[in-house]
């Protein structure tokens, strides 16, 4: 299940915290080891590109991989791209969530629906959402269309299953005593289950948010809508080494960002939970 | 309503939706006579007549073939970094900006890299593509179960003098199980999803192979049968997933304590 598995960033964020109480020494030693692990693994790829082990067309140093992103970005051509697939992951994250949250709090509090639908989602979910990519292609077409349909399909899913989990979890003392003080079916929802469900529903923000970029990007790279995957296939197709190694590091660099943004999303939401106030 | 008719209904709606679903998806499909959905009897006739079992060897065992050699690679190198990362403070600092940064990369954007950089496109870049990604999710989750060891058992451990390769193998592994398997299971969807993307991309066989060229040919048959295809594959690795876990963990107190019943 999931969900066990999503503990994990929970966990990571509070060791990060925790260096932060740390001693200046202690800190000043934890930042030189991250900074450190990173250059020496830049230091690597140079060395593996110039010193001839792999050759240079087939991978480029690391020096002209960064001069080549340094140089893109100082074109308009770059950004457009760039801001594309953040359009289309943003696009499809939102129209996941508009769909999967409300259906995730009925499926949730109805016991009735959640078994009527039980084997539907039990079958969807495990499709890996690039099978539709050649139904896309023929119906929707290189449009914006096919790749969020593709994105939310995918991100759909996680937000689904953690907003029922959450629901589902929610304290019955809690209900209990709302209903007991008279509180209606509406109110119980939006100040007993909803605030209740919170954590979970970022946690699978999170976890969507990952999900919907990466179809983005695979929706251009497949079906050429146009984006940054639409510029490595072209840089592929062509054959340019050093632009293929450059939009693929502007992807992994929007990807870590977009990462980072949704994790501090998820902290604040689960701000008051034990696991986020850096106790260890 | 009695507790009895209400679990009854409860199964009737949970054996009706599914049928009512694909009688609608039948009945859709003849209506709308679309070139791009054919109908789902034909899309079965297609599956049995494909898959069952004519191309079955040429296509589903290659893709196979590449989903259990990456995923098995993906799961021994996964355990294998996470112990020490998780048992050393200073290895998780080193490694973490690494690991951060290629588990947020989307994996196709280092598709044509793989291929650039291992002059292939056969079953070495395929496998080591899918064994690359999937191994992200069960080194994470190894290095937070080891890191989520009870300390009363690492103490309890210390002071019985068992320490080097004896604590790993009867105390930090045995404890780490239950979360390791939770990755090992995320690790088995993406296999399966980036095995489609990697033969999609590029590829002499499988079934990513069979989806790519039958909508370059039109041939919307064959290409809604591999569709299925991946689904139920999909479907029963993940099935075969829960059966394992349930065997090989079911001596674990917390594992029994999570799943009620």
């Amino acid at each position: 299940m999931a969900t066990r598995g999503d503990v994990v960033t929970a966990v990571r964020a509070s060791e990060a915290r925790s260096a932060r109480s740390m001693f200046p020494l202690d800190r000043l030693v934890v930042g030189l080891v991250f900074v450190g692990s990173i250059v020496a693994s830049l230091l690597i790829w140079e060395l593996l590109s110039k010193g001839g082990l792999i050759s240079e067309t087939d991978l480029p140093a690391a020096s002209t991989t960064f001069a080549k992103l340094w140089d893109f970005m100082h074109t308009e051509a770059f950004w457009t791209a760039f801001f594309q697939t953040v359009r289309g992951w943003a696009l499809g994250l939102a129209v996941a969530t508009a769909l999967a949250v409300p259906i995730g709090i009925v499926l949730g509090t109805s016991d009735f629906a959640a078994r009527a639908f039980r084997v539907p989602i039990e079958f969807l979910r495990p499709i890996p959402s690039a099978a539709l990519i050649p139904v896309l292609f023929l119906t929707l077409g290189t449009t914006l269309k096919s790749e969020v349909f593709l994105a939310a399909f995918g991100a759909f899913w996680p937000l689904l299953i953690q907003t029922m989990y959450g629901v589902h979890d929610v304290d019955p003392v809690a209900v209990d005593t709302a209903r007991a003080y008279g509180l209606g079916r509406y109110e119980r929802l939006y100040r007993i289950t909803l605030p209740g469900a919170v954590p979970y529903i970022a946690t699978g923000l999170r976890i969507a948010s990952t999900v919907s970029l990466i179809l983005a990007f695979t929706a251009e790279l497949f079906m050429g809508v146009p984006g940054l995957g639409q510029k490595v296939n072209e840089a592929s197709s062509y054959g340019l080494n050093e632009d293929l190694y450059a939009y693929a590091l502007a992807t992994g660099f929007l990807g870590v960002a977009i990462h980072l943004a949704m994790t501090g999303v998820e902290r604040r939401a689960l701000r008051w939970h034990p696991s986020q106030r850096g106790v260890l | 309503m009695s507790a009895r008719t209400s679990s009854a209904v409860k199964v009737a709606a949970e054996i009706a939706v599914p049928v009512a679903l694909l009688v609608a998806w039948q009945a859709w499909t003849v209506h709308a006579q679309s070139q791009y959905f054919p109908r789902l009897s034909t899309i079965l006739v297609e599956f049995r007549e494909l898959w069952l079992f004519a191309q079955f060897g040429t296509h589903v065992v290659p893709s196979l073939e590449r989903i259990v050699l990456g995923f098995g690679i993906a799961v021994v190198v996964g355990i294998a970094l996470g112990i020490p990362l998780g048992l050393s403070r200073w290895g998780r600092l080193a490694a973490m900006p690494h690991i951060e940064f290629w588990r947020a990369i989307p994996p196709p954007a280092l598709l044509p890299i793989s291929v650039v950089l291992l002059h292939s496109i056969g079953n070495a870049q395929k496998v080591s593509f899918i064994a690359f990604f999937c191994v992200f999710p069960t080194l994470l989750n190894t290095i937070d179960g080891v890191r989520g060891i009870d300390p009363t058992l690492a103490d309890t451990a210390r002071s019985y003098g068992i320490r080097g390769f004896a604590r790993i193998r009867r105390i930090v592994l045995p404890a780490a199980m239950p979360q390791i398997a939770a990755g090992m299971r995320v690790s088995l969807a993406l296999a399966v999803i980036i095995m489609v993307v990697a033969e999609y991309f590029s590829s002499t066989s499988g079934v990513g192979y069979v989806l790519l060229i039958s909508k370059n040919t039109f041939q919307m048959g064959p290409m809604w049968a591999a569709i299925v295809l991946i689904g139920v594959l999909g479907y029963l690795l993940s099935v075969l997933f829960s059966l394992a876990e349930r065997y090989f963990l079911a001596w674990h107190r917390g594992w029994r304590a999570a799943i009620p019943g």
